[in-house]
């Protein structure tokens, strides 16, 4: 967010711009009527960045329903995700995620230097079940030290905070605990500056299923992010998934009356809070997904940096409809996009 | 001791040639070494991140949107990827492509409904993700290169140039009725009002020389007008005076000295014209407004700083129309420049010229009023350093309706 500067200028237009209006008229802007004004004005394909992004890096419309890997080829997905089943019934899962540093395309034609986990941003999903065994193998492949901050219980040796607990360029960590409490978490670097390792795009979703399964669902992960290109500790960029209006191109595809689980999770640098708001419908809010009661009914929800929240609904209409931040500042830097829902005929 | 000296012949046309053009050739060697295989690039190394600049050169307001017109004056090329204007991303046409090289330059057009008098911010998002940002402080609509643009900007130089002088004029027979006193007075006045001018003009030279593209160096462009600008009214003077001597003419000097006053200030308003059609150019019409009144009353000083230094001397009217057309109607000319192709580098270039002029013109009426005693004695007199304080206090209050 930007604030305006009180300069000499700011005064002198205050004094004019009562006068604006005859100066337009000697100015020639009678040239501009105001009917013919409007017709651009309300063009509203006019907004929005120009051009699209290349999705064979990243494509956020995958990364909507992938977890555990599932978007990879069973050979290739082997490499990154194992599980084996223990003497309780539960598993051990067993990931391999690397640092490594990338530019990513998070604008058409805006390259941003980021710090990334196995080469996207957000990183990988990490999915378990409560009670699982989850162990990451991670390798730092980048040019600083990183590390990983699960949220969740773990023991003090694995939080991955400590100036002890940082993995240098080159080394390797295993982190090992439970999946505690069910929920919906998230893990990202706590390498010192904090706020550069997470705003650079080290960050993605851990997501802790109940024993007791929720309701089958079309499920989604959504995390709402922001790009400092210009690093002045202000946004040029926000998103949800990362790239730009993406979703206002390639629009989220779901099934009018099929219950919809969005796992949001705010992973914001620099500004506060961010907000979601859906056009048109109502949502189930279920904050951190660490209960199974409802506490909220409602169209728009606040989060704090690093707060999520499961939300529910059931499309009741076919058609488009919009989401974006309620902030329309950060809708119109890119945080925008729409469900396209159908019916069975559509 | 012999002191046997060889004359050696004169060179030939040839050698002479050589001579010249061997040093050029391995300059220009040199410079093809650097570009092939460059020190510049083992200095930066593979990863360095590129220099990127992009300067602002015009704002245009229409039905159709912004128009920006945008350069690259930074080393290294450039990659418009976005245009956000108030922190929006908005979709944009190029009719000079997004790839700038150095000094490469583009016009954008941005569909934005932009509203009549308010603030607008556009600003440019490259590849790497570096901004550039341009305000408009009060959005109003550009006048095209019409027929009635140059009728509104010819309008504009009669108002602030011509009409203000000519009005100055008028106290032609006022002067030629004072005495000695009262007319070094006056031309004390005078000198204090165009000192103000030449602060006022080096002050706002040098502004605009740091907006402008660093490639054009402003400052130095600036001081090249001005020297340019004093050498030439000092040969213009010599010669005048030369010719009068010639043809015999007695009452010489005032009528010299007010031909060059006249010249100067008209050099001056020039620049002006300029600032105030780049006002247009640039978006700000409503600033261009207030500028027009503060100009207005600030040249009817001029005219007096014409008049003043003619004096006794029988002068027509005919002379005195020609005077006030010298220092006038630049002002036209400049406003036409200055808004229909607008560019900061040409304001450095006149603003700096008339600076020039205005120094020259300001030592010849000094040394015209101290005559045979040296100059700092006939300043520090009464009469003459109320004049000159009330030449400043003048411009002082007429400036600050300009802001």
């Amino acid at each position: 967010m930007r604030v305006p500067d009180l300069t000499r200028r700011s005064w002198i237009q205050t004094a004019v711009t009562a006068v604006a209006g005859t100066v337009a008229a000697v100015a020639g802007a009678q040239d501009t009527n105001p009917r013919q004004r409007e017709s651009f004005g309300h063009t509203t394909h006019a907004m929005g960045p120009v051009g699209r992004t290349d999705k064979s890096i990243f494509d956020p419309s995958a990364y909507l329903r992938a977890w555990n890997f599932s978007n990879l080829p069973a050979s290739e997905r082997s490499r990154f995700y194992r599980e084996t089943r223990r003497p309780d019934g539960s598993l051990l899962r067993e990931y391999e995620l690397y640092a490594v540093d990338r530019e990513i395309e998070i604008v058409p034609g805006v390259y941003f230097p980021a710090w990334t986990y196995n080469g996207q941003v957000p990183g990988p999903t990490i999915r378990a079940t409560e009670g699982d065994r989850v162990r990451v193998n991670f390798t730092n492949q980048g040019s600083h030290p990183h590390s990983i901050h699960f949220h969740g219980w773990h023991p003090p040796e694995m939080d991955g905070s400590m100036p002890a607990q940082q993995v240098l360029p080159g080394e390797r960590f295993v982190y090992e605990f439970d999946a505690e409490p069910y929920g919906l978490h998230l893990y990202h670097c706590h390498t010192a500056p904090l706020k550069r390792h997470i705003h650079k795009g080290l960050y993605g979703v851990f997501l802790v299923d109940p024993r007791e399964a929720r309701p089958a669902a079309d499920e989604l992960v959504m995390v709402m992010n922001g790009f400092d290109t210009n690093f002045d500790a202000d946004n040029e960029v926000y998103a949800v998934n990362s790239i730009a209006s993406f979703y206002m191109h390639e629009p989220v595809v779901v099934d009018v009356g099929r219950l919809v689980r969005i796992y949001l999770v705010n992973l914001t640098e620099f500004d506060p809070i961010n907000s979601f708001h859906l056009h048109g419908m109502f949502f189930d809010v279920f904050r951190t997904g660490t209960r199974g009661m409802t506490e909220e009914h409602t169209d728009t929800l606040m989060l704090c940096q690093g707060e999520r929240a499961i939300l529910e609904t059931r499309f009741r209409y076919p058609g488009d409809f919009m989401f974006h931040a309620h902030q329309s500042e950060f809708a119109e830097l890119g945080w925008m996009g729409l469900f396209r829902a159908r019916t069975a005929q559509s | 001791m012999r002191t046997d000296t060889i004359v050696a012949p004169p060179p030939s046309r040839g050698r002479m040639w050589l001579m010249a053009l061997l040093p050029l050739a391995l300059l220009a060697l040199l410079l093809a070494a650097i570009l092939w295989r460059g020190p510049a690039d083992m200095l930066r190394g593979e990863d360095y991140p590129p220099v990127e600049r992009l300067t602002f050169q015009r704002m245009e307001l229409g039905p159709e949107g912004i128009v920006a017109t945008v350069m690259n004056d930074g080393p290294d090329a450039v990659k418009i990827a976005q245009v956000q204007v108030d922190e929006a991303y908005w979709s944009f046409t190029s009719d000079g492509g997004t790839d700038l090289r150095h000094l490469g330059r583009t016009k954008l057009t941005i569909p934005y409904p932009w509203v009549q008098g308010d603030t607008h911010v556009v600003r440019i998002v490259t590849s790497t993700g570096a901004t550039f940002e341009h305000e408009i402080a009060v959005a109003v609509a550009t006048p095209q290169p019409n027929a009635r643009a140059l009728g509104l900007f010819t309008l504009m130089g009669i108002y602030v140039g011509v009409l203000p002088v000519a009005i100055g004029l008028l106290w032609f027979p006022l002067v030629a009725q004072l005495g000695r006193r009262g007319l070094e007075f006056l031309l004390a006045l005078t000198v204090g009002l165009l000192l103000f001018l030449l602060v006022d003009a080096t002050g706002e030279g040098l502004q605009i020389a740091g907006r402008a593209p660093e490639s054009f160096q402003g400052a130095v462009l600036f001081a090249f007008g001005a020297l340019g600008a004093y050498l030439w009214l000092e040969s213009l003077g010599a010669w005048l005076r030369a010719r009068r001597q010639k043809a015999q003419e007695t009452s010489g000097d005032g009528r010299v000295l007010a031909l060059l006053v006249a010249v100067g200030i008209g050099l001056h308003n020039f620049g002006e014209g300029l600032a105030i059609g780049a006002a247009f150019a640039l978006g700000e019409a409503a600033l261009g407004v207030l500028l027009i009144v503060g100009f207005t009353l600030h040249n009817t000083t001029e005219g007096l700083a014409i008049v003043a230094p003619l004096g006794r001397d029988r002068v027509g009217t005919g002379e005195l129309a020609r005077l006030g057309l010298i220092g006038g109607v630049p002002t036209i000319g400049g406003a036409w420049l200055g808004g229909l192709v607008y560019s900061p580098v040409w304001s450095v270039l006149f603003l700096g010229i008339g600076a020039g002029a205005i120094a020259q013109v300001v030592l010849q009426i000094t040394k015209q009023m101290s005559r045979d005693q040296p100059v700092i004695r006939s300043l520090a007199s009464g009469h003459v350093m109320a004049g000159l304080a009330a030449g400043f206090v003048v411009m002082y209050a007429t400036g600050m309706l300009i802001g």
